[in-house]
């Protein structure tokens, strides 16, 4: 078991996420019903002020608390307990984004910043709402330092040797992310922060967009990162395996610091100010970044199928019923993985430069990242609770929460398939997304979305409606193996944390020379980005002043 | 390099082969439904 | 780092499928001008009801075949009055906004423009059925952005 102080910051992060998703779920759900006009919100609440808190509170602020619980656990596990300084910056950064987070959500309740996640200008927000987000970012960074920091203490005292894979993945993840940040921390720094408190009379609009998405898009992958971090090293030691290949799963995420960031207008492809040739190579580098997730697909398939047939599983798909089914550490994350397929072959749709016309801001887009991030993603960290949080606080996982464990999963996996399914027809139909319950005057072309079999008003509210419950499951899942259920006595009673061995001997050194990396995806953002961010800013139309529309 | 023990050469993987191409086949075809779509439009 | 016979064939696999898609929408927008709508002209947000074509927003006919749209978007609506344009020609969407950023966007077809302010979107599009379409905002813009709609009919 890791150092007791080292486990305390890790609760704490994990605390902040479950009070974060309890109150995230509620916002979804209150969504389906205001979606399907069977619920009318109270006139204190406006629904776009619930989208934003769903948004931040479920894509900023549950992944990024779970993420870090996350990483401070494992590195603790595979490079000993953290030093007097890495524990003090451990807080200080989980102060400072729990600081964040608090005002955020404040403004967003107060009906200041009823702006969404994505907080696009010139819609204005309380300049308090950027300052919060910021924080949220600066505080990450802290997080991030120090566990760069009790990295760098390791490679210290461990010359010419290669780090464990999990410390590895962890620091590619963190130099990914500080990258990605650079974006939005120029935009809400010197451009929202100054034009929001007045200081300055107008933004750049389309500047300021495409600074957030050259941050939005590693945003999504530093949430799928830790995913597959639990995929590559966890997964294998549930089945009783090593890992498929260490060189291959390193090289994998390596390639995700070069391709995962010169890539944001994938998210701009249908608006104007960007030319067709920038979009285009953007399109192209986007394609790239689909390579290591093929990787990851294959190595996945092969640890189930060595893992099964070392269990005697037989002829083409024997393995596959020798899996640990009865596990549901390992059955969530197996369904995760399932919804990423999908998931996955909707992100390359998104990408495809004028195939995004099809389905751009529509509920199609609202479909995919529920099977990308809110379940794949979602679904691992679930996984990952049932044994983190008992792992931590070192109480039993008993067999009652067990079960309540494959309840949760399962009824997780029916909402999301009706939902995200509805999602995505609706979404190829026309509807569009974030809007309020709209029949455009009953308009008959918007009537007929709503007239299909699994495209109608009900299905997405089921759907909606069994998340919920699920979710309640897990929070219940999560209070009772954090403050309640019996504390483990026997080493059998022990929850472990499961770290699966991986053969280093044939991983080239050079793997582990960050300096590479960060250099070539330097030179990868610079051609990407270089001269069309310049021309916005050399050619900018006079810039816009604040509205507040909500 | 040596590759002696990890290339895994020797391990039976059919199945993952014939899996990924399925995944590979969903791949494909979800994308060849969408373009179709915007060819129509 | 070695790649096992499979795991060859797969990523090969998967390599071509991206390279072939890619020369689909790459040929089909470059060389059939089947890009997406966007465009680099800028305006002044503060001014657009005096700059042309926005002063006189609707539908002019360019020539024989062309027609261009002009339209304004603002919380929460569009200024276009009369919306009317023939099938089987080519129609230019130019599109902008007042304030902030909004979509213009007619249901069942390839038009799907941003609407960003100080920026001018332009799409073309060729409607080959007659009938009412619905025009919609899919950017959130504000408390009434899911009210935000108008029509257009092609005859
Ligand atoms: C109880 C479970 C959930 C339900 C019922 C639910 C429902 C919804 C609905 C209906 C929307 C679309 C609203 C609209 O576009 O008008 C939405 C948006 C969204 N959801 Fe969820 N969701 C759930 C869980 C999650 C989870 C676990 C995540 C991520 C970790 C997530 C992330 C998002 C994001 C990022 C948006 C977009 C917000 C925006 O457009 O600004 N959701 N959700
Ligand atoms: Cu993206
Ligand atoms: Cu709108």
């Amino acid at each position: 078991m890791i150092a007791y102080s080292d486990r305390k910051i890790a609760l704490w992060h994990i605390g902040v996420a479950y009070t974060a998703f309890l109150i995230g779920t509620l916002m979804g759900v209150l969504q389906v019903f205001v979606r399907n006009d069977s619920l009318e919100l109270p006139a204190w609440l406006d629904y776009y002020q619930v989208l934003t808190a769903h948004g931040v509170l479920l894509a900023l602020i549950y992944t990024t608390f779970f993420i870090f619980a996350f990483f401070i656990t494992g590195m603790s596990k595979s490079l000993g307990s953290f030093g007097p300084k890495v524990r003090l910056f451990s807080w200080i950064g989980l102060w400072v984004t729990l600081l964040g987070t608090v005002i955020a959500t404040v403004l967003i309740i107060i009906g200041e910043a009823s702006v969404l996640y994505t907080f696009y200008a010139p819609m204005q927000a309380n300049g308090f709402y950027y300052v919060g987000l910021a924080l949220v970012i600066v505080g990450t960074w802290i997080s991030s330092f120090a566990l760069v920091g009790h990295y760098l203490g390791w490679r210290r005292r461990n010359k010419g040797q290669l780090s464990p894979l999990f410390a590895f993945m962890t620091i590619t993840t963190i130099v990914m992310w500080i990258i990605a940040c650079l974006g939005v921390v120029a935009t809400v720094l010197f451009q929202y922060i100054p034009w929001a408190f007045g200081w300055t009379d107008t933004i750049n609009v389309e500047l300021s967009r495409s600074l957030f998405w050259y941050f939005g898009h590693p945003l999504v992958y530093f949430w799928l990162l830790p995913a597959y971090i639990a995929w590559y090293t966890i997964v294998p030691k549930l089945l009783g395996v090593k890992v498929f290949s260490d060189s291959l799963a390193r090289l994998a995420f390596v390639l995700f610091i070069l391709f995962s960031i010169p890539v944001g207008f994938h998210h701009q492809l249908t608006e104007p100010g960007i030319s067709n040739f920038w979009k285009f190579l953007q399109v192209v580098l986007t394609f790239m970044v689909i390579v290591p997730s093929l990787m990851t697909a294959f190595s996945m398939f092969a640890t189930f199928e060595i893992a099964g047939r070392k269990k005697g599983g037989t002829g083409l798909f024997g393995w596959f019923k020798k899996l640990p089914w009865k596990d549901v550490r390992f059955t969530s994350i197996f369904i995760a993985m399932v919804f990423f397929i999908p998931g996955g072959a909707g992100g390359i749709i998104n990408a495809s430069f004028q195939l995004n016309e099809v389905v751009h801001n529509t509920l199609w887009i609202v479909g995919h990242f529920h099977i990308t991030v809110g379940t794949p993603v979602a679904m691992t960290f679930m996984g990952l609770t049932f044994w983190l949080i008992p792992y931590l606080t070192g109480r039993r996982f008993t067999k009652r929460m067990q079960i309540l464990g494959f309840i949760q999963i399962i009824t997780w996996s029916i909402g999301m398939l009706l939902m995200s399914t509805a999602q995505h027809v609706l979404g190829l139909l026309g509807a569009p997304r974030r809007t309020a319950y709209s029949g455009y005057n009953d308009h008959p072309a918007a009537m007929e979305w709503f007239e299909g079999i699994v495209s109608n008003h009900l299905t997405m509210a089921i759907g909606g409606t069994i998340l919920f419950l699920s979710a309640m499951i897990l929070m219940y899942i999560v209070i009772m193996t954090m403050f309640v259920s019996p504390k483990a006595e026997t080493p059998e009673q022990m929850v472990e944390f499961p770290l699966a061995e991986s053969d280093m001997s044939n991983t080239p050194k050079w793997l582990e020379n960050w300096w590479i990396w960060i250099g070539i995806a330097a030179v990868l953002i610079i051609v990407a980005y270089a001269i069309p961010i310049s021309q916005m800013i050399q050619h900018a139309p006079p810039g816009s002043k604040g509205f507040i529309t909500w | 390099m040596d590759n002696k023990q990890s290339d895994h050469d020797d391990v039976n993987l059919k199945g993952t082969l014939v899996s990924v191409f399925i995944v590979g086949i969903i791949i494909v075809a979800m994308w060849v439904a969408v373009y179709m779509m915007y060819v129509a439009r | 780092m070695h790649l096992h016979k499979y795991e060859k064939i797969w990523l090969s696999f998967g390599i071509v499928s991206l390279i072939v898609f890619l020369s689909v929408v790459g040929v089909s927008a470059f060389s059939q001008d089947h890009t997406p709508s966007g465009g680099m002209e800028t305006i002044d947000p503060e001014k657009v009801n005096e700059t042309a074509p926005f002063d006189n927003p609707g539908v002019t006919q360019l020539d024989e075949d062309t027609y261009q749209v002009a339209i304004v978007a603002l919380a929460f609506g569009y200024t276009a009055p009369d919306l009317r344009v023939p099938a089987g020609k080519e129609i230019i969407f130019k599109v902008t906004s007042t304030d902030v950023v909004h979509s213009f966007t007619i249901d069942n077809t390839k038009v799907n423009m941003m609407v960003v302010p100080g920026r001018i979107t332009t799409k073309s599009y060729t409607f080959e059925e007659p009938g009412k379409y619905l025009i919609l905002c899919n950017e959130y813009c504000g408390t009434g952005h899911h009210m935000m709609y108008t029509e257009i009919e092609v005859y």
